[in-house]
């Protein structure tokens, strides 16, 4: 059974996996950890800060889905989750306030924090192992020193702007110790969060906890985690010519190539959005086979900045480990 | 997830043997009475090493005990689809979906002991995950089951492993 899932003009064909023991007469298809060893592959694209781009060949699709679905929703991280407001006279409302600190990414190692006991009370709640205390108190004021015929409220005020970097950590208890060398700052300083005019003014505290990105997005440790299967081009017949020019505009930059004796050749099926341009043609009908490996998964993981995405990625193996080992020493009850 | 030596029946009368052959403190009285319904090891026959064994288990039992507490609710069979003799039976598993349910779906179905295996989730507006195993009638489902949690995990050791090389290599 080809590996391959057809894509046609109106429809895709063969999409359910069928290497199971019993399905076919050629190869076992058993589960078999050695072989899996042997087959699985992964390669790196490109690895940054921010973002990394690598392969996962060779593993079904049940899988790959579930790292995607783990690094979403279910990799811990840090974000504002109770914010005390001691004064706000800005037109922002509290609640939207609160909400939008919530959503600001911080660079907080989340190994570094327990899980808060939701069972306790709210006093009881919060301790230097489990919470981390974010200020934020600004004033707007006239600056004396702008010019006369100025328009720009920043210039104009001071404080005009109220943006993430104006969040100052403030370590609790032993946190003066073990943050000493990474203190807990916005990933990103310059995310705005409210405009202010003069007399106005902002004071709160919030609470950042550990959480999960099933439980809210602004848990969520990564922007963006997803994949896509490779695509795949076959030219069965031979497109020559003025022929191959157009057949070559039918995909994006990169994709086909001409070569000496004026033939397309597929250069590139990676570059490939799979548009199902090149089916709208009669011309190039019967000539081009369109496709996608069905066991070769390009993913994209965009962190939001507290972690590495690979440091994600490795997260969301263990935490799909720690499931199945879980619930086998579960006992299983009626 | 325990390791039972020998029936409650037999433990209860190895211990009154005991009980016969010397004069027992009511404090020790006591704990052996708590182990009567639980379990012992097999084959011991000094007094002294039960007594301290007892008072041992009696402490690993309670803490047994909370901690089954907790773990009974995850994973539950569902008897009104499981057959006598086990080879085909449901479980219903709590707080998990898809991410769990087609993973091990798929891995248990690479068992060739297994006829057929499936997953659903009933409702959307509950978090629990059924899923059915059938076998051949070589193994029960619930091995088939225990099968494919380890077969997972050996599955994401490689994962890790590999990726780990990966990374080491650029």
């Amino acid at each position: 059974m080809s590996n391959l899932v057809g894509i046609e003009y109106n429809r895709v064909t063969n999409t359910t996996s069928t290497d199971f023991p019993g399905f076919s007469s050629s190869g076992e298809n058993a589960w078999d950890v050695e072989k899996f060893r042997e087959t699985f592959d992964i390669q790196i694209s490109s690895l940054t800060e921010r973002e990394a781009n690598f392969d996962l060949v060779h593993v079904d699709t049940s899988i790959a889905n579930a790292f995607r679905r783990i690094m979403i929703s279910e990799v811990p991280a840090v974000a504002a989750e109770y914010v005390y407001f001691l004064n706000n006279t800005s037109v922002i409302q509290d609640e939207v306030l609160a909400h939008r600190i919530g959503l600001i990414p911080l660079k907080a190692d989340p190994d570094m924090l327990t899980w808060i006991d939701q069972s306790l009370p709210e006093e009881e709640k919060f301790n230097d192992e489990n919470t981390i205390v974010l200020t934020l108190n600004v004033k707007c004021t006239r600056n004396p020193n702008a010019p006369k015929d100025c328009t720009d409220p920043k210039i104009l005020y001071n404080n005009a702007h109220v943006y993430a970097r104006d969040l100052k950590f403030e370590p609790q208890g032993k946190q003066l110790e073990t943050f000493a060398n990474c203190p807990v700052v916005p990933c990103d300083p310059d995310i705005l969060l409210a405009k202010l005019r003069p007399g106005q003014e902002i004071s709160l505290r919030a609470h950042c906890i550990l959480g999960v990105g099933g439980d809210h997005a602004k848990f969520s440790p990564v922007a963006t985690a997803s994949y896509r299967l490779l695509p795949h081009i076959n030219i069965t017949q031979p497109i020559k010519g003025e022929l191959a020019e157009k057949f070559q505009k039918c995909f994006p930059q990169g994709v086909i190539g001409i070569n000496a004796e004026n033939e397309a050749f597929v250069k590139d099926a990676r570059k490939d959005t799979v548009s199902r341009e090149v089916l709208r043609h009669e011309e190039f009908e019967g000539k081009v086979k369109l496709g996608r490996v069905r066991d070769h998964f390009i993913f994209n993981v965009e962190s939001t900045g507290a972690m590495t995405p690979e440091e994600i990625f490795f997260k969301s193996v263990r935490i799909l480990k720690n499931k199945a080992e879980y619930l086998k020493n579960c006992p299983i009850g009626q | 997830m325990r390791q039972v030596g020998l029936e409650a029946s037999e433990v209860s009368s190895i211990l009154r043997t005991i009980h016969r052959m010397s004069d027992i403190t009511d404090k020790k009285q006591e704990q052996d009475v708590a182990m009567e319904g639980g379990e012992a090891t097999a084959g011991v026959v000094a007094e002294q090493t039960i007594i301290a064994q007892s008072e041992e288990e009696a402490q690993e039992e309670e803490e047994d005990d909370e901690e089954e507490d907790l773990d009974k609710e995850k994973i539950k069979i569902l008897p009104q689809a499981t057959s006598e003799d086990g080879t085909s039976a449901s479980f219903q598993i709590a707080n998990e979906d898809h991410t769990l349910g087609n993973v091990l779906r798929y891995i248990i179905m690479k068992n060739p002991d297994v006829e057929f295996c499936g997953y659903s989730i009933p409702h959307p507006s509950e978090d629990f995950l059924n899923i059915r195993i059938q076998t051949y009638g070589d193994i029960t489902a619930v091995d088939a089951l225990k099968k494919g949690l380890q077969d997972m995990m050996d599955m994401c050791d490689v994962v890790e492993e590999k990726f780990t090389q990966k990374i080491r290599e650029m």
